[in-house]
């Protein structure tokens, strides 16, 4: 086998999903708000609501176009870089990923077009209909793709045949995985805080600059109040009860991620600090003594399991990175949580608009929770390594044979300049239909 | 088991070409059909609300590809990396000129975005046909199925074959002048005046050569693996495939002389799936035959996924599907008749 390529397979699909996930978690944080805008319409009549939806089905309706464009390599990357995988473990995770297309995408793209463009020949409540249906295909492809996702996390429900084969054991097993209920409730919160900064980065951007002020209140209004519940419910319960799950079946993933190099009575949290893999240390640590091992076992004592009780063999290959991006996504976490609280706080006694500072702070805040989602998908991904099916098949096992590492270096420097360009692309048109903002003055919908 | 989802998978991959075939089509004909931008305009807005979801048949074939044939699936992605990567670039930039297109205009833009829109279309059809050209002809399977092909070596179809070489290209250009008859086709029908005029006089000049090149690549095909033709003599009941790919041809001849664009849209879908189905039929049991070796190659049997999951993979495959057409027929009706002149902010 290729074992150069090996390396650039890997960075092909982390740079390809990396990227692609930055639509998906935008479109399903948006369907979400969408579907709160058209319900507030369907209910109060008011046609502002109707307006907001119609400006944020455009964002959408851009974000969603890059979503699929670089979603189908994902798909068709499983074959071309790891064609072992897929030659062992098509027939379970094939199933999920089947689906997606099958259930998800015929109804996404479907009730999309409809939703642009079928407004006046839907009526209302044909329309409202339009954005629960984009709602619920966007999200069931998220769950979707989070179950096969959890299925290499915490492979259940299969049988192995001698070949190395795996099979599908329990179709209901793979589908309702302990660990993909956890993750997707987990996934999708981060998808909904994305929805919600992004949302109040606008609102805050147009009152800052006095423009459209009425839908910019509306905005604000439905993404904090959306945003706080997300924001809380991201840390508690989803963030502690994926992390106890991890701390039970991948117990190295978890000391990865924590930097705790030793076993420890009482385990401490890092909060900062930087680890030194060859010498086993924390540099320059922030402790907070005994908090690990409440947050995993509920006892301050418990005992946690430390990097030295694993064979290196064993041992995430990524350590820093596994540990550096876990700690940016809990810090982000954090103060998003603190940030939603304040601005709700705010709207609550009638000062979000006028508070110039807590704007600026909305609007500003507008890349983070892209930050915080990429963070914890790399957490997720690099800790399960050095497995692709954890405790099953090894990544090395799983790439392609007979793929030359040069071609897998033309089409990562392809894919780097083909995304480039869509991100410049993406960026301007976002640009384009910001400054063109949400039609205030016209009530009619648009065209037909 | 193998057999039926041999079966369905042929069903998806013919029902995408037959679809993304005419949006394909539309996209390789419309710099010469439709000249001015409201003319243009037109021609997307023709498969505006319709191409990604004929797109989605594409991922919907992979997946189920995936699940059903998880050997085959490996084998022909590693085996067919670079002209696969090719293809996924191919579509992720047609997909971005038909969406970029409408969101501003201007003298540079739009035109743009159309040269890229004709471009990826044309290089697409010709991609799709010649792997269409690599599975009928084999590949260089081992004893472990795996193989990998270059892009091109000596352009020869021996054992040392490339992804092209002068079949697959044969073939490739075949598909190419099916798809951009079967695109012609669908614009004379869902647009009116000079665009559709334009469309099915190119349409009319075109489908001599659909049907030469048909010609040359079925003796081609012959040529190239024999054992096509055992299969047909052993079962003539699959002789109705290649009499619905003759009919259909028929068809479009027929009723183009007439002006009556929509059969002839219908009989040009008729050619393309009487094409795969033919196809199909005449390579079965094989889904990907070894060049090497007879014995290597990958089979309904020696492909396919353990039965428990094929079986359960049929009931949610079916209750999806019917979903899938239920929603493909709403979109369709909702979009019947012919795209009106002054199509407005005609897009994706």
């Amino acid at each position: 086998m290729h074992e150069d390529a090996l390396t650039v397979d890997r960075l092909q699909f982390a740079f390809t999903v990396t990227f692609h996930y930055i639509f998906p978690q935008l479109t399903m944080g948006l369907a979400l708000l969408i579907l709160v805008m058209k319900s507030a319409a369907l209910r109060t009549g008011d046609e502002r609501w109707n307006r907001a939806a119609r400006f944020w089905a455009k964002i959408f309706g851009i974000s969603f176009a890059i979503g699929v464009v670089t979603g189908i390599p994902m798909e068709f990357q499983f074959g071309t870089n790891w064609a072992e995988f897929s030659k062992s473990a098509g027939a379970v995770i094939g199933q999920t990923l089947a689906m997606e297309g099958v259930f998800s995408f015929f109804l996404e793209s479907t009730f999309l077009g409809l939703f642009l463009f079928g407004e006046i020949r839907l009526g209302p409540r044909g329309h409202w209909f339009a954005s629960l249906a984009m709602f619920g295909g966007s999200w069931l492809s998220g769950y979707l793709i989070v179950a096969t996702d959890a299925w290499m996390q915490h492979p259940v429900g299969y049988t192995l045949a001698p070949g190395g084969q795996f099979g599908l054991g329990s179709f209901w097993a793979l589908l309702l995985n302990r660990w993909a209920l956890w993750q997707y409730a987990h996934t999708m919160l981060g998808a909904v805080q994305t929805g919600c900064f992004v949302m109040a980065a606008v609102g805050a951007f147009y009152l800052l600059s006095n423009r459209h002020r009425p839908s910019a209140q509306l905005f604000l209004r439905t993404a904090v109040i959306v945003g706080v519940m997300a924001a809380v419910l991201q840390l508690w319960p989803t963030g502690d009860g994926q992390g106890r799950m991890i701390a039970q079946y991948q117990p190295a993933s978890l000391a990865a991620m924590e930097g705790l190099f030793h076993s420890e009575r009482g385990a401490p949290i890092a909060i900062l600090g930087q680890p030194d893999v060859n010498n086993g240390t924390l540099d320059n640590p922030l402790f907070v003594p005994h908090a690990l091992s409440f947050l995993t076992y509920r006892t301050w004592a418990a005992e946690v399991r430390g990097l030295d009780t694993f064979a290196p063999e064993d041992r995430p290959d990524q350590i820093p990175l596994v540990y550096f991006s876990y700690h940016i996504m809990v810090g982000l976490g954090t103060i998003f949580m603190a940030i939603q609280l304040l601005a709700a706080w705010k709207l609550l006694r009638g000062k979000l608009y006028r508070s110039r500072a807590m704007l600026w702070i909305l609007m500003l805040s507008m890349p983070l929770p892209f930050i915080a989602n990429t963070a914890g998908w790399i957490t997720a991904e690099s800790a399960r390594q050095p497995w692709l099916i954890y405790g099953l098949m090894r990544t090395q096992q799983g790439a392609s044979q007979l793929v030359p590492a040069g071609d897998a270096w033309f089409t990562l420097l392809g894919f780097f300049g083909l995304y480039t360009v869509l991100a410049i692309l993406f960026l301007y048109l976002l640009y384009i239909e910001i400054e063109r903002g949400p039609a205030d003055e016209e009530s009619a919908p648009a065209s037909a | 088991m193998g057999t039926l989802w041999f079966c369905l998978v042929a069903v998806m991959l013919a029902v995408y070409v037959v679809l993304d075939g005419f949006d394909l089509g539309a996209g390789i004909v419309h710099l010469f059909v439709a000249h001015t931008d409201s003319e243009r305009r037109m021609v997307l807005a023709s498969i505006g609300p319709v191409w990604d979801g004929n797109e989605v048949w594409l991922l919907a074939a992979g997946g189920t590809l995936y699940f059903a044939f998880p050997a085959l699936y490996a084998a022909s992605f590693s085996g067919f990396y670079l002209p696969l990567i090719i293809v996924l670039w191919l579509l992720a930039l047609r997909g971005m000129a038909v969406e970029f297109r409408s969101h501003t205009s201007g003298p540079v833009w739009a035109p743009f975005w159309d040269a890229v829109f004709a471009l990826a279309s044309l290089l697409l059809a010709v991609f799709f046909g010649a792997a269409l050209g690599n599975v009928v002809r084999g590949v260089p399977l081992d004893s472990g199925g795996r193989f990998f092909e270059a892009l091109w070596t000596n352009f020869l179809p021996g054992p040392n074959a490339g992804v092209l070489d002068w079949y697959t290209i044969l073939i490739g250009v075949a598909a190419l002048s099916a798809l951009t008859l079967h695109g012609a086709l669908w614009v004379a029908f869902k647009t009116e005046g000079e665009v559709s005029a334009r469309a099915l006089h190119l349409a009319q000049r075109i489908v001599w050569e659909v049907a030469a090149l048909t010609g040359a690549i079925t003796a081609a095909s012959f040529y190239v693996q024999p054992s096509l033709l055992h299969h047909f003599a052993g079962h003539a009941w699959g002789a109705v495939f290649p009499a619905l790919a003759i009919l259909g041809l028929a068809g479009v001849v027929w009723f183009s002389r007439r002006g009556n664009e929509r059969n002839a849209f219908l009989s040009s879908c008729a050619y393309l799936l009487g094409m795969l189905t033919s196809a199909a039929f005449s390579l079965y049991p094989y889904v990907l035959p070894s060049s090497i070796d007879p014995s290597f190659g990958l089979t309904v049997s020696n492909a396919s996924a353990p039965v428990y999951g094929l079986r359960i993979g049929l009931i949610w495959w079916l209750i999806g599907m019917m979903l899938a057409t239920a929603y493909t027929a709403y979109a369709y009706r909702g979009f019947a008749g012919k795209v009106k002149t002054d199509a407005h902010g005609a897009s994706a």
